[in-house]
């Protein structure tokens, strides 16, 4: 089991395994959230009205009923918003209120402002809503068989897969089913909308994208985003729920607030928020592979479909994501990928940790597997055979090239730390032993581009004070979702400065402290935000040392700062005294720090460019046993390696790569989304939609961090981004669950296994190999 | 003992007695704790399956106080009345030093977005007052019922592992749990009437409950309130006046003699199972995997055996056992054989104002061979998919007796009358099974819905069957056990 437990010394900075800042805040329950602030006794509470049925034409909303309810102060609806009824970040087709129209079942049509949680609910069912029903597509093959596209399809061609795909000596086609996922974060979506003397806004949001939703809130209501304000002090899990979600949230918040002159708090409670809110898109891949009795593959051709629900949201770039990790860690060297984004009358998908790259490995990991088990190979041999060259076949299908591929070296590491080849033999022998029991083993690695495809995003600001106490406050753009961003930040920040982590602190998010943030999401937290306060840290140290020359007439190398004490030459000044010496001396102790990525560029037309900064790594090995009677799995080991560069702070990182590993099998194995015939969503609560428990996580577990390997890119500290990486390792106990489903069939033969790998998904399985 | 019993509700948190004169019967503990300003408790889903709202509650016991964890998002606060009440914001000790199973959480770096650690840390918190060497098997058990989307409770784990390792502390230690004054304060809440408050009555005796409830039939009666509390914050549901059954002692007795063993309806869910596991240990894993133990903490048997779901879990085992309900009606009584007391969705055979008393488990005869299965998406707190019992019993190699009885398959949990008739009489061997199995289709029509397909369900309830005649069939030696559950595996 990895530690990293030791707490370091409070004078720790960058690469000590620091506690969370908030990590007191959270065992004594004084940590505040959104939904914990003290609002003025005036407040109003909120509750949307939502479609129930996933298509039709709204013929009349009497709201009559809800205004005579018990405690009701108001209502809105989309003729209530002075400025523009929409949340859609990119394409304007979200509406705040649906009006005349409803896309899916769920979708808001009206808010109502009550004078408690419980009156605004109930009141909101009170609504008389007429619809007309017209004809609703629900999932992939229908709107497929429609052509019911969101946004335009995308064809990217690279080299010649036609003609190799026809000189290819073997061939192979299939399919792969990739089911949605709930974010599932703790905390639901909330927002409070309190407003200001001077018609201005203050916004209460839990989000990973502030600067979104003040520009939405400005636009629905008609004002300057100078006059919304959005703080977020922390989130209670975010995962890509909260980036672009949240301002429909606030937006609806801020109308009602403004209709009534009086602060309005809008929960929702956890049905509405998983109705109404986007989830990972389900995908579904049609594939022809060409390959070689090697096991190379020659030419691939795939059919890339997600169902987008019934808006564009972020479901363009959700969809490049997929294609631009179609590759993997494997060498594509001609590849045609039709990408379609389909239209479906089901709640609009999202982000969701990984954004589509997930769903892109899937499809080929799933392809090399294939391959293996066609030629009766082990599937590492396959996998290792694929893999991006070092100093050749190091270019991927959208042009960029790999140059920090680290991807032999985790697969020697861990093929040997995890005893792969006497585990294969045993579980071998255990499955011609057990008619009963079948286990499953696979070993998959992950390389995940780091950057936002929109170069535009990649960019980011932070605001640092030094009081002339000596005390330090950090701001930045990026948003607290339990990731460990602030903790990560105040490192650095502790680093530059020569101070104990004690001395900084970092405050709640805030659009009115720095502008123009892009959404903390694409794991770029830190790369980003840690390089903008590095820049803002740099440019006040440089102002200490230029006060310090200048008044003890010494030269900048005989200036140390280290652990809160500034030595000048003989003089050892407590960093305190030296901060209100040089305030006395007027000197400005505020800056701003601004970070731009370099290197990267992207054509969204032709799909190609360097879309990536760097690509971090990451292998697992999964074991798993299955009951052939019953389709019950169970993961009875992990071993996991993975790169994060060179570590900020090696337990956030193991919290984030576990976290993220165990996320990533919950998606694979027990998270099903369950539609109706009528496109209601009936897994929209922890009793219907099961997430991992404790008990999930397999005693057998060993997560090591890649030593030794510094970011070849100028990143901060040489760290990579963790984020969303490891979401993918776990993509290697879906792949031992359909090993131990092959066990059960004639040798060669392919499971066909949709995930998530549910019990009943899997006894269809074992069923359909055995009559094979 | 004072005597306040009126309007009030009292109980002690902090060491303080508080008194609420002014709560709606149907107020959940956690929208009173928040309101009151109390924030640390969390709301993550109110129906009791994400644990974020979990606290703890402290009930008088002799001269002893038992200390068990629940979800305060479906427990009413009237049913605090006469407990002490532990929240995340107790555990500090006034001089800021953190509680062990806090300090451990920080050590591990075991809470990420921070939202579900409330609960956690309470959850963990019960564990240490009642068991000062927990294994890791005890943790991973004991936080059933707590979901965090953050860490993949490794770090979790390991700071319930080792909370107990830590130097006792001055502030809710083992010992400072038991303290004569909080004993004393929890004495000085308990009432020798019934509380009333308008719409909630809780009798302390079956008579009081038998009359109060055939003079008003249409009065809700409350146990557990894991299901009832959903009505509240799920269905938003306007109750009818409730009556309470928690506080009649005598209904949570649970009694053994030679003939059978009686259950209590009031009887939480945790003390049921307990009985149960020590008359049929194979009882354990189903207990384990029932809801989780704060729901089985506020749970009751007889709320699930009343209730009647096709789905609750503990109906199948007590129906393959031969259980009885223990049926009450102003003076009179009657007993009834459990399949007879369903007679369709969601109906019993109950007439106005009578009620579950208890249930009544006649001991299996010793030759018995008896098995209980779950299937449900996930191991641990998840509703079944199809829930089995089998009790059969066999001489001289023939199967002489077969009670099958499913949750899951048909609109009440039900015994398998055609798979039952095709096993009596035979001999045990697996063709006997496979054609039990294939008569399951004549006695179920089972729903296709989220939790799994129609087909699914009668295909896995017949392999059921066959799992049962391979565990304990003597003719397969070397056959392995069913290794999904982590605390079954066998760990190679």
């Amino acid at each position: 089991m990895s530690g990293a437990e030791a707490t370091l010394p409070d004078t720790a900075g960058v690469g000590a395994s620091q506690a969370h800042e908030s990590a007191a805040l959270h065992v004594t329950g004084r940590a505040a959230y959104t939904d914990d602030i003290p609002l003025p006794a005036s407040t109003l509470h909120a509750a949307f009205g939502i479609s129930t049925i996933a298509h039709g034409r709204v013929l009349a909303l009497d709201l009559t009923p809800v205004l005579a309810m018990p405690g009701v102060v108001a209502v809105a609806t989309a003729a209530d918003i002075p400025g523009e009824n929409n949340y859609g970040g990119i394409v304007k087709d979200d509406p705040i209120f649906a009006e005349g129209l409803v896309q899916y079942a769920g979708q808001p049509l009206f808010a109502v402002a009550a004078t408690s949680f419980e009156a605004a609910r109930k009141a909101a069912l009170a609504a008389k809503i007429e619809y007309a029903p017209l004809p609703a597509i629900l999932d992939i093959r229908a709107a497929l068989a429609a052509d019911s596209d969101v946004i335009p399809r995308q064809h990217l061609v690279h080299g010649t897969p036609d003609a190799a795909l026809a000189a290819a000596p073997r061939q192979l086609s299939g399919t792969v089913t990739i089911g949605g996922q709930d974010q599932f974060y703790l905390e639901g979506q909330i927002a409070a909308a309190l407003p200001q003397d001077d018609g201005a806004l203050l916004i209460y949001s839990s989000t990973q994208h502030p600067t979104e939703v003040q520009h939405v809130v400005a636009h629905a209501l008609a004002l300057h985003s100078h006059a919304v304000t959005v703080q977020c002090r922390r989130m209670g899990g975010g995962f890509g729920g909260k980036e672009s979600q949240p301002a429909l949230i606030a937006a609806a918040a801020a109308v009602l607030a403004r209709k009534t002159g009086r602060p309005v708090k809008l929960r929702l409670e956890r049905d509405a928020d998983m109705l109404i809110t986007g989830k990972r898109h389900d995908f579904l891949a049609d594939y022809t592979v060409g390959f070689d009795d090697d096991g190379g593959i020659r030419a691939l051709k795939v059919m890339l479909a997600s169902r987008c629900g019934y808006s564009a949201d972020l479901s363009g770039p959700v969809n490049d994501r997929a294609i631009c990790h179609l590759d993997n860690a494997y060498f594509l060297e001609h590849v045609e990928v039709v990408s379609r984004r389909l239209k479906t009358h089901t709640v609009s998908n999202t982000a969701f940790r990984g954004f589509g790259g997930p769903q892109g490995m899937m499809v080929i990991e799933q392809i090399v597997e294939d391959i293996a088990r066609t030629l009766g190979r082990d599937a590492l041999e396959i996998r290792r055979r694929n893999f991006y060259g070092i100093a050749q076949r190091n270019q991927t299908h959208y042009g960029q090239i790999v140059e920090d591929n680290v991807l032999h070296i985790l697969a020697d590491q861990l093929e040997a730390s995890s005893g792969y080849r006497q585990r294969r033999a045993e579980i071998t022998a255990w499955n011609a032993a057990n008619p009963i029991i079948k286990r499953g083993l696979a070993l998959t690695p992950v390389k995940f581009g780091i950057s936002f495809n929109a170069t535009f995003f990649n960019q980011a600001g932070a605001l640092l004070h030094i009081y002339n106490d000596g005390s330090v406050l950090v701001n930045h753009g990026g948003t607290e979702m339990g990731q460990g961003l602030h903790t990560k930040i105040a490192q650095i920040v502790a680093t530059e400065l020569g101070l104990p982590a004690s001395h900084i602190r970092v405050s709640a998010t805030d659009t009115a402290k720095v502008p123009n943030t892009s959404a903390t999401a694409a794991s770029s937290g830190s790369d980003l935000n840690g390089k903008a306060a590095q820049a803002a840290a740099h440019t006040l140290r440089q102002r200490l040392v230029d006060y310090a020359c200048e008044t003890y007439q010494v030269t900048a190398d005989a200036i140390k700062i280290e652990n809160g004490i500034v030595q000048i030459g003989k003089h050892m000044i407590p960093f305190a005294d030296f901060a209100r010496q040089a305030y006395l001396a007027r000197v400005s102790l505020s800056a701003t720090g601004f970070y731009r990525t370099p290197k990267i560029h992207w054509d969204r037309t032709t799909l190609s460019g360097r879309p990536f900064f760097y690509f971090a790594y990451g292998a697992a090995v999964s074991e798993v046993a299955i009951d052939t009677l019953t389709g019950e799995t169970q993961l009875l080991a992990v071993d996991i390696l993975h790169d994060v560069g060179t570590s900020l702070n090696p337990a956030i990182d193991l919290g984030q790569i576990e976290g993220a590993f165990l996320q990533g099998a919950g998606w694979l194995t027990t998270e099903e989304l369950y539609w109706n015939a009528r496109g209601e969503l009936k897994t929209h609560a922890p009793s219907t939609y099961k997430i991992p428990t404790a008990r999930d996580w397999p005693a057998r577990a060993t997560v090591r961090l890649l030593e030794h390997a510094p970011n070849p890119e100028d990143t901060i500290y040489r760290s990579k981004a963790v984020g969303e990486p490891p979401l993918m390792l776990a993509i290697s106990v879906f792949h031992a669950i359909r090993d131990a489903v092959a066990a059960c069939g004639p040798a060669g033969a392919l499971p066909d296994l949709p995930a998530p790998a549910t019990p009943e998904a899997v006894l269809n399985a074992i069923d359909a190999i055995r009559l094979t | 003992m004072t005597n306040n019993a009126a309007a009030a509700i009292r109980f002690v948190l902090d060491g303080q007695v508080v008194t609420v004169t002014d709560a709606k019967p149907t107020t959940t503990l956690l929208d009173y704790l928040r309101e009151q300003g109390r924030c640390g408790t969390k709301e993550g889903c109110a129906e009791g399956d994400c644990g974020a709202c979990t606290v703890v509650l402290g009930e008088l016991n002799g001269e002893h106080i038992d200390y068990r964890a629940v979800n305060s998002c479906i427990r009413f606060l009237p049913t605090v009345a006469g407990k002490a009440l532990v929240t995340v914001e107790s555990l500090q000790a006034a001089d800021g030093t953190l509680h062990p199973v806090q300090q451990a959480m920080v050590d591990c770096h075991a809470s990420q977005c921070g939202f579900c650690t409330p609960g956690f840390v309470m959850s963990l918190f019960a564990l240490y007052l009642r068991n000062a060497a927990p294994t890791r098997e005890t943790v991973v058990e004991a936080l059933a019922g707590n979901l965090c989307r953050c860490t993949g409770y490794r770090p979790i784990i390991d700071a319930g592992c080792k909370a107990s390792q830590y130097a006792e502390p001055s502030h809710w230690s083992r010992v400072a749990a038991q303290a004569p004054a909080l004993i004393t304060a929890l004495r000085a809440v308990q009432n020798d009437e019934a509380a009333a408050l308008p719409g909630f009555q809780a009798p302390r005796s079956i008579e009081a409950l038998a009359t109060a409830y055939a003079a008003t039939p249409n009065a809700l009666l409350l146990a557990g309130g894991t299901d009832i509390g959903l009505w509240v914050t799920k269905q938003l549901r306007a109750l009818p006046p409730i009556i309470y059954l928690g506080d009649i002692a005598e209904l949570k007795t649970i009694s053994d003699d030679t003939e059978a063993l009686t259950i209590g309806a009031a009887a939480s869910l945790t003390d049921a199972w307990a009985a149960l596991i020590a008359h049929y240990p194979s009882l354990a894993e189903v207990a384990q995997r029932f809801a989780s133990p704060p729901v089985r903490n506020s749970g009751t048997l007889g709320g699930n055996v009343a209730n009647g779901s096709p789905i609750g879990d503990s109906m199948p085992p007590l129906l393959a056992l031969n259980a009885e309900v223990l049926l009450r009606h102003a003076a009179s009584t009657r007993r009834l054989p459990l399949h007879a007391f369903y007679l369709g969705y969601q109906q019993k055979d109950l007439a106005p104002g009578e009620f579950v008393a208890g249930i009544r488990i006649p001991h299996a005869a010793i030759d018995t061979k008896f098995a209980c299965y779950k299937l449900s998406k996930r191991i641990d707190q998840d509703i079944s998919a199809v829930c089995a019992a089998f009790a059969l019993r066999i001489v001289d190699g023939i199967i002489v007796d077969a009670k099958l009885a499913f949750g899951g398959m048909a609109a009440v949990p039900a015994r398998a009358v055609q798979a039952e008739a095709a096993l009596i009489g035979q001999a045990w061997t697996e063709a006997a099974f496979t054609r039990a199995a294939a008569a399951l289709a004549a006695d179920f029509q089972p729903l296709s819905d989220l939790r799994a397909s129609s087909a699914y369900r009668l295909r896995a309830a017949g392999n059921l069957l066959q799992r049962f005649y391979l565990e304990h069939s003597d003719a397969a030696p070397g056959l392995p056990l069913p290794v999904l559950r982590t605390h079954a595996v066998a760990v190679p």
